[in-house]
């Protein structure tokens, strides 16, 4: 039997003007960055491959809305949101994705391995699943130092059949680690839908497997996302419990930018369907409703946040390429 | 100063460095209770609790993934693989994170953690757990590649690990843990990683082995000094990647003859390597082709066979003396 999905938000976490301007900004700024970045690839300025999270903002935006600047995030190859919600520089995120000197690596990462060790943000990894038992050990060692911070980690609905994510909620479970697992659940692993890869599709009843609290969450409504993942934070910085959130979300580009309209393995109508449930639009009606948010408000917030992007674009445009001696740091630590 | 086999030496120096450093901890299958299936964690768990020596599930991916993120916190964690054999369980942790993230980040994450791992045949076991794997390893950028060959250096090269910034692999040739003992300080010791070292010198042939074919060579150049006349270089590589390249050419460019033993397979294998290594910086000097000693290219036998796989003195003898009639 379907749980029933989060749609209010707790008590204590009631909207006031200067949340709803955070969480609106918060998700403008991750699809405007992406859209900006999508038109850098389109212009052959970012190499590789290219995951957008355009339709997932609210995940990202609501999640870490209630995370302290000293609690750690992980993360998948569909990072950038998460990185830069959590504080990173849009400026060094795009020279990173652009491959410069000037990124949070020094171009050495790529969009698939944002890291910021200022922002206790660990890393976008690139191999799915992989990153889970990471999290982990992370929150392990927090627990080892008696700390009271906790680590968000996220991943796809792609990552549930892979070995390592039973080995990681197993490992958390059984040894009470302050560890929320965030799965986005876009519904599809690359073009592999749900239904064809989970025998179990319900991915928050994995939670019950291994005993730990867990609920599916409405993906799309900011604030749904905000109270679920509070909740959770709550009780791992105080119980140090494991959660295993199903965030359900959907991305409205393909799964890379080689993928650009995701149309072979879902339908048209499905994708536009779920644009009626747009996270930023929902939001922005659920905010100029009752009056917390006016039209100006909202208008200024676009505008800075588009000031940001564009200044983010011409920072990485700017900043040069890594010189070939980079090639061979960073491997082992330099000898004094 | 204690007589002390190796697996009582690498327990001193995890004693130690567990001492020293209350970061430093241990974590693998069975290691905590039990003692380990070799016993080279017994009495930590008696003596630093479940808090720093844990034992986890059978779980290979997650021992060296939950390592890594301890790591990544500032942690020092020193796994176990029961047997190098079940690496391949959490081959892509090592390979794709733990020897990354250095780079990957900038140097703003680094990973400080020692994999250790039995390994090697010998012990009448067959396929995962009579395995020579450290090529996979050493062909690794970002990994260091460690293989003691006795009680003393065990001791010292596991102490050295704990204390490196990067990550380690380490490998303990099972059919050395009880195989013979040595005089080891009380005190706290290490030995720099990346340095081989020349433990018989003669002008007439250079043997390079590491871990448990270090025996093996060392009597090959017994038998060939008393029967042939023959003086040999015996070169005991100790860590193989990043390998020793300066020590192992000096020795070629004096005697001009070289046999190199290992235990892995030898097509691929670090003979390869070190034989590249040696036309690089020796070529002038060579009065004979380079000859290896290997594991035949097959999966590790079972024990009947094994003896018939793994290089031994007679081989180690007969290839010498090929290599100084050529």
């Amino acid at each position: 039997m379907a749980k029933a999905m989060t749609q209010k938000a707790a008590p204590g976490l009631g909207l006031d003007a200067d949340l709803a301007r955070k969480l609106l900004r918060d998700m403008l700024l991750i699809r405007r960055f992406e859209e900006k970045a999508a038109e850098a690839y389109a212009l052959g300025k970012i190499g590789g491959f290219l995951h957008l999270s355009i339709g997932e903002e609210a995940v990202a935006a609501g999640a870490t809305s209630v995370l302290r600047p000293d609690d750690y995030a992980i993360s998948t190859y569909r990072e950038h949101g998460h990185c830069l919600i959590k504080g990173s520089d849009p400026r060094r995120v795009m020279a990173e994705l652009f491959g410069r000197v000037d990124g949070l690596s020094k171009g050495k990462g790529g969009s698939m391995h944002l890291f910021d060790k200022e922002h206790n943000f660990l890393g976008g990894h690139a191999i799915v699943g992989a990153h889970l038992p990471i999290a982990a050990g992370v929150g392990f060692a927090i627990k080892y130092r008696g700390g009271d911070q906790v680590v968000l980690c996220y991943f796809g609905d792609g990552a549930v059949p892979e070995g390592e994510f039973h080995e990681a909620l197993n490992l958390a479970a059984l040894w009470k680690l302050p560890v929320i697992w965030l799965c986005e659940n876009n519904r599809y692993a690359m073009g592999t839908s749900l239904e064809r890869a989970l025998a179990q599709t319900e991915i928050w009843k994995f939670g019950e497997t291994y005993g730990i609290p867990s609920e599916p969450v409405d993906g799309m409504d900011v604030l749904a996302v905000r109270a679920a993942v509070g909740r959770a934070v709550e009780r791992a910085r105080r119980d140090k419990t494991p959660a295993l959130l199903e965030v359900r979300t959907y991305r409205f580009r393909g799964h890379s930018m080689r993928d650009p309209a995701g149309a072979v393995y879902r339908t048209k109508e499905e994708v536009e369907r779920e644009k009626l449930r747009d996270p930023i639009l929902l939001f922005r009606d659920r905010v100029l409703k009752p009056g917390v948010l006016s039209e100006d408000d909202v208008k200024k917030i676009e505008k800075d946040v588009n000031d940001l992007v564009d200044e983010a674009v011409a920072f990485a445009d700017a900043s040069p390429e890594p010189p070939a001696s980079e090639l061979f740091t960073d491997i082992f630590k330099e000898s004094a | 100063m204690a007589k002390l086999n190796m697996v009582k030496a690498l327990n001193l120096a995890l004693m130690q460095e567990m001492e020293r450093d209350p970061d430093v901890l241990v974590i693998g299958e069975d290691v905590g209770v039990d003692g380990g299936v070799f016993r080279v964690t017994e009495d930590l768990h008696r003596t630093y609790g479940s808090k720093r020596v844990i034992d986890s599930p059978l779980a290979e991916a997650g021992i060296i993934g939950a390592s890594i993120g301890m790591a990544l916190y500032g942690l020092k964690p020193v796994c176990e693989i029961q047997f190098s054999g079940f690496a391949f369980q959490c081959f892509h942790q090592i390979e794709n994170h733990a020897a990354r993230y250095r780079n990957r980040s900038q140097g703003r994450f680094h990973v400080p953690m020692v994999i250790r791992m039995p390994y090697g045949g010998g012990v009448r076991a067959l396929e995962h757990h009579s395995e020579s794997e450290e090529q996979f390893y050493a062909h690794i950028p970002g990994l260091k590649m460690v293989i003691p060959s006795g009680p003393r250096n065990a001791r010292a090269l596991l102490a050295a690990a704990i204390r490196d910034p990067d990550p380690v692999v380490f490998f303990e040739h099972k059919a050395l843990y009880h195989a013979h003992k040595e005089d080891v300080p009380d005190e706290s010791e290490t030995m720099e990683i990346g340095r081989a070292r020349v433990v018989r010198e003669g002008d007439d042939l250079t043997l390079v082995a590491w871990g448990g074919m270090l025996r093996v060579a060392r009597e090959a150049a017994e038998t060939l000094e008393q029967e042939d006349g023959v003086g040999s270089d015996v070169i005991d590589l100790l860590t193989v990647a990043p390998l020793d390249r300066e020590t192992i050419v000096r020795s070629v460019n004096k005697t001009g003859r070289v046999v190199i033993v290992h235990e892995a397979p030898r097509s691929f294998g670090p003979g390869a390597e070190i034989a590249a290594s040696i036309m690089d910086g020796a070529f002038l000097s060579l009065e004979a082709p380079i000859a290896r000693v290997t594991a035949h290219d097959v999966p590790f036998p079972g024990f009947a066979r094994e003896k018939a796989n793994v290089p031994d003195v007679a081989r180690v003898v007969a290839a010498a003396r090929d290599t100084l009639a050529y």
